[in-house]
């Protein structure tokens, strides 16, 4: 019974993935037989070979780790002034007043298009990679702790009150764990929008960085190089959001919708 | 006027009269119980122009079961809030043992219509939630006394409707209120576990000693749990009965509770 159940796990778990290995062969065969120019799509083989040279030679990592420190500390930075921001002015109206309409003022300018203006402060410098990758991650940040704090049921906060929880009590065990779930989902946005930031900005003015990389292989026509670092980004991408759902799972244990062994998306 | 009494013992308690407005509360405290005396003095509430309490008068002795019957809209749970001080009163003073009090009072604890469990904390933290001090074994104790004891590590979703009053129940008494207030608890549970919750009710009332202002539409409820029962309608305590009839001998059907319930469905 349980054999046959796990035979079929298995059949369930390899289907989704003939379609992808079919074409992954196709385009294999293409490109070795001649059909596929190089200066198109490079056969996957060729991508691979690529993976191999540039870890031996240590130039894949030094662009991976590169462009994992600028996103983190954007992350930290933005993701951690736009949670406090929403701290703020989910717990204080008067704070709320004198900066919600500001900052969705300043939400609705697409942080990309300061690029320029960027440049120009920071030229091509660590910074300037950094502040991008904070302001595109604040919003989301700020927003969601937000609406979290502010959808908190009152009638949790209430009976707080009522069984004498001092404001830093009623904070830290009452209000901050109701917000979570939305201050989480908030970081997902976040990671997905450090990457795009990232890319963009790389791409844009870098000296290293997988941006970097791929754009230098450009010039020289490696396209192989480019699709690998397109499948890097598309990797850590994946990788952040791991990370982060691993995060809601342990965090709202509480939750059956969140509950270990379920997929919660 | 037949003498304020709490219950000192657990003996059924003495039928305990109190009309509004006759100024009583010099009889003081009552017995050895851990209650607390709670007293009106001309308390009225009201939002904008619309008055929910039009002037109460009122004395619940130290000890005593009361419950408070009434119409929705007719005031009880606006009673409810002022006693916990979640609300201020717009005119008159509330009285703890004897001293005025405002805002909230931390000897008196209140039981929601629903249970208001922290969905993210299990079981023991929140019967233990306001911590201090050897709260964690203060707080398996009263668990154990609600019949949860096995419970303590569960997160609240596991529970059914009546676990999870029993263990705010048990939130209510880790820290020995003088009073505990009960905002209908057990209007949500089915026929056969509010049946079980007021054996329990009854059973720590006596335990522990408290003064219980338990408030609910159910007149069968009332007459089966209360000493004194109060019908608030449009604002005003309309009809005060004492329930003068032992819980032993409170079968539904009894002759004498029937007399009673039907007195108190006239005046609601």
């Amino acid at each position: 019974m349980s054999r046959a159940l796990s035979g079929r796990a298995l059949r369930r778990g390899l289907v989704p993935w003939l379609l992808p290995l079919a074409l992954l062969l196709g385009w294999e065969v293409a490109a070795k037989a001649g059909w596929l120019s190089a200066r198109v799509l490079p056969a996957p083989s060729d991508i691979a070979v690529a993976f191999w040279t540039t870890l031996k030679d240590g130039s894949l990592p030094h662009h991976v780790s590169i462009s994992a420190e600028r996103a983190f500390l954007g992350l930290v930075i933005g993701g951690g002034l736009g949670f406090a921001l929403g701290l703020i002015n989910g717990a204080l109206p008067v704070a709320e007043d004198i900066l919600d309409s500001s900052l969705q003022m300043l939400r609705n300018v697409p942080h990309l298009a300061i690029i320029p203006m960027v440049i120009l402060w920071f030229g091509i410098g660590e910074e300037a990679k950094v502040f991008l990758v904070a302001v595109g991650v604040l919003f989301p940040m700020y927003l969601n702790t937000f609406h979290g704090i502010r959808s908190v049921d009152r009638g949790l906060v209430e009976m707080g009150r009522v069984y004498g929880l001092g404001p830093v009590a009623l904070y830290l065990r009452v209000i901050l764990p109701g917000a979570l779930p939305a201050i989480l989902v908030g970081l997902r946005y976040a990671l997905g929008i450090m990457w795009l930031t990232l890319i963009v900005a790389e791409t844009i003015s870098a000296s290293s960085g997988i941006g970097y990389m791929t754009m230098n292989a450009r010039e020289f026509l490696q396209t192989d190089m480019v699709l690998l670092g397109i499948i890097v980004y598309a990797l850590l991408g994946k990788l952040a959001d791991i990370a982060s759902r691993w995060l809601e799972r342990r965090a709202l244990d509480w939750n059956p919708a969140y509950r270990t062994g379920l997929e919660a998306a | 006027m037949v003498p304020l009494r709490a219950v000192t013992d657990f003996e059924e308690p003495a039928p305990a009269t109190c009309r509004e407005g006759t100024g009583e509360q010099g009889a003081g405290t009552h017995g050895t119980g851990k209650g607390l005396e709670l007293a009106f003095d001309g308390v009225t509430k009201a939002f904008g122009d619309v008055g929910v309490l039009r002037g109460l008068d009122l004395v619940i002795p130290a000890g005593q079961f009361v419950a408070v019957v009434g119409r929705s809209g007719g005031g009880k749970t606006t009673l409810m809030r002022l006693i916990a001080g979640l609300d201020g009163p717009t005119g008159g003073t509330i009285r703890i043992a004897g001293t005025a009090r405002r805002g909230l009072q931390p000897d008196v604890r209140l039981l929601f219509q629903d249970a208001r469990l922290l969905p993210w904390q299990r079981v023991l933290s929140n019967v233990g939630i306001a911590r201090g001090p050897g709260w964690k074994a203060r707080a398996q104790a009263l668990l154990a006394e609600v019949g949860l004891a096995d419970r303590a590590g569960d997160w609240p979703y596991v529970l059914s409707g009546g676990q999870k009053q029993r263990v705010a129940l048990a939130r209510a008494l880790v820290t020995e209120p003088g009073i505990l207030l009960l905002d209908e608890p057990f209007g949500a549970l089915d026929a056969l576990t509010r049946g079980d919750m007021h054996r329990l009710l009854t059973k720590v009332w006596r335990q522990h000693g408290f003064t219980a202002v338990l408030i609910t539409h159910d007149v069968a409820e009332a007459v089966a749990l209360a000493d004194r029962v109060l019908v608030l309608r449009d604002g005003v305590i309309a009809d005060d009965v004492a329930i003068d009839l032992p819980r032993a001998a409170r079968a539904a059907g009894a002759p004498r509770l029937a007399e009673l319930e039907r007195r108190i469905l006239n005046a609601v």
